[in-house]
């Protein structure tokens, strides 16, 4: 009886150790991207490619799925509004979920799942063949040289992929609602400006898009660079990067949420 | 990939990217009237703000001129003190009439300014004189159903139930 207690506190306290180890490791594996990311502005090369592949080659799926999530927007939003005849205040409620919540949100999410999936499985893989060892054998950082330049490209392509995806979004909410559906479009586009705010709504989200951008590619890299050096352990880093940055993405949101409309 | 041909990609999606936060800036959003900075704060005492709200519209002549700055409640004169934001541009009268009016019927409340006669312009940080509050549903309701009643009793009734002093018009009073 009191072995069985023993050992269930001791299984807690292990998990707890661990999760502190884990986590202050990967916090100096960021400190130390930070402070190693000379390199990934001295030779910009480095970090266009990065920009290339995880931003521009995810154009299509960030544009398409705004495009989506803005024209169901137009929908739901019409039936709803529909019961109040107030039709008019489609471009508010398409506009302001999207630059505040959505925006930042799914893009931060398919953002995760495109690109930060793919940079843990190349950093994993690198480590695995004993690529990163080889590089170390040279003199080079591969914090510098590897690291560091994807984590700048990823904060750069998030903003920018995030205010696509809600430029793309407003459109696919104008296509329903004012082609389709035949809202008046002087009132869709009127009402929407004068809902948003710049500072207050288009400002705050871009501030939540790169936070997200810097929480997303942080746990890539790190669980990249953290995984066995075997088949099964690049996977399962894989599915961590996207499990860990999509809840980090939800939680960070409430949190950024709570600190800026409410002001706690 | 050679680099010219990632750059010119990688050009592609920044400018892209610019371009769709001008575009959440400038179409979305409406910066042109949101940046005007510079503006000077007067304010007003209402009996009753209804649910008007930090950061809503004055309005005047229907046109949006400044923001509401704060709102507080005057513990000396218990009523509401409400700071209005106007933009430096729009210089008021020393007699203008600030109303709390509700766009629609079921639309936001904003604060609309009616400027007088009087040649001294409005400095920053005077408090309007003239105040119009918002008008309460559940009030409105008490008042016709008592004019309506009395207007069974007496049938000249048309001659405004209870105008308090004669110059102002119906539910405006000297703001101090």
């Amino acid at each position: 009886m009191l072995s069985a207690v023993a050992n269930g506190l001791r299984a807690l306290g292990g998990f707890a150790v661990g999760g502190v180890w884990r986590l202050g490791y990967a916090s100096r594996f960021f400190v130390l991207v930070l402070l190693s990311s000379a390199t990934s502005f001295r030779r910009i090369g480095l970090t266009i490619r990065e920009i290339y592949f995880s931003g521009f080659l995810s154009l299509i799926i960030i544009a398409v799925s705004g495009l989506f999530v803005g024209m169901v927007l137009g929908l739901q939003g019409y039936e709803t509004l529909e019961r109040y005849g107030s039709e008019e205040a489609l471009g508010v409620i398409v506009a302001l979920s999207l630059v505040r919540e959505l925006g930042p949100v799914v893009a931060g999410l398919l953002f995760a799942s495109r690109a930060g999936s793919a940079m843990t499985a190349e950093i994993g893989l690198m480590k695995a063949t004993e690529q990163i060892s080889a590089m170390e054998m040279m003199a080079v950082d591969p914090i510098a040289r590897v690291v560091a330049p994807r984590f700048w490209a990823g904060v750069v392509s998030m903003p920018l992929l995030a205010a696509m995806f809600s430029v793309m979004g407003v459109f696919g909410g104008y296509l329903v609602g004012v082609v389709m559906i035949g809202v008046d479009a002087g009132s869709f586009w009127s009402q929407m400006q004068a809902a948003v705010d710049v500072r207050r709504d288009i400002v705050n989200g871009v501030i939540k898009s790169v936070v997200f951008g810097v929480a997303i590619t942080a746990i890539s890299l790190f669980e990249g660079y953290d995984a066995p050096p075997t088949a099964e352990g690049v996977s399962r880093a894989t599915t961590r990067t996207v499990v860990t940055s999509s809840l980090a993405i939800l939680g960070l949101d409430f949190a950024l949420t709570a600190l800026m409309f409410r002001g706690l | 990939m050679e680099r010219k041909k990632l750059d010119l990609w990688v050009g592609l999606f920044v400018a892209l990217g610019i371009g769709a936060l001008l575009f959440l800036a400038v179409k979305v959003g409406n910066l042109s009237a949101i940046s005007v900075s510079d503006t000077y704060e007067v304010n007003a005492h209402f009996d009753n703000i209804g649910g008007l709200k930090r950061r809503a519209p004055v309005k005047s002549a229907g046109v949006v001129i400044g923001h509401i700055v704060d709102i507080s409640f005057d513990p000396q004169r218990f009523d509401a003190k409400v700071t209005l934001g106007i933009d430096k541009r729009y210089p008021f009268t020393k007699d203008t009439t600030a109303s709390i009016l509700t766009s629609g019927l079921l639309g936001e409340q904003y604060v609309g300014l009616e400027a007088g006669a009087d040649p001294e312009p409005l400095q920053p940080g005077d408090t309007l004189m003239l105040t119009q509050s918002a008008v309460v549903l559940e009030k409105l309701i008490g008042k016709f159903l008592f004019s309506t009643g009395n207007e069974s009793k007496d049938s000249e009734g048309a001659a405004a139930p209870s105008t308090p002093r004669a110059p102002a018009p119906p539910g405006f009073g000297p703001g101090e």
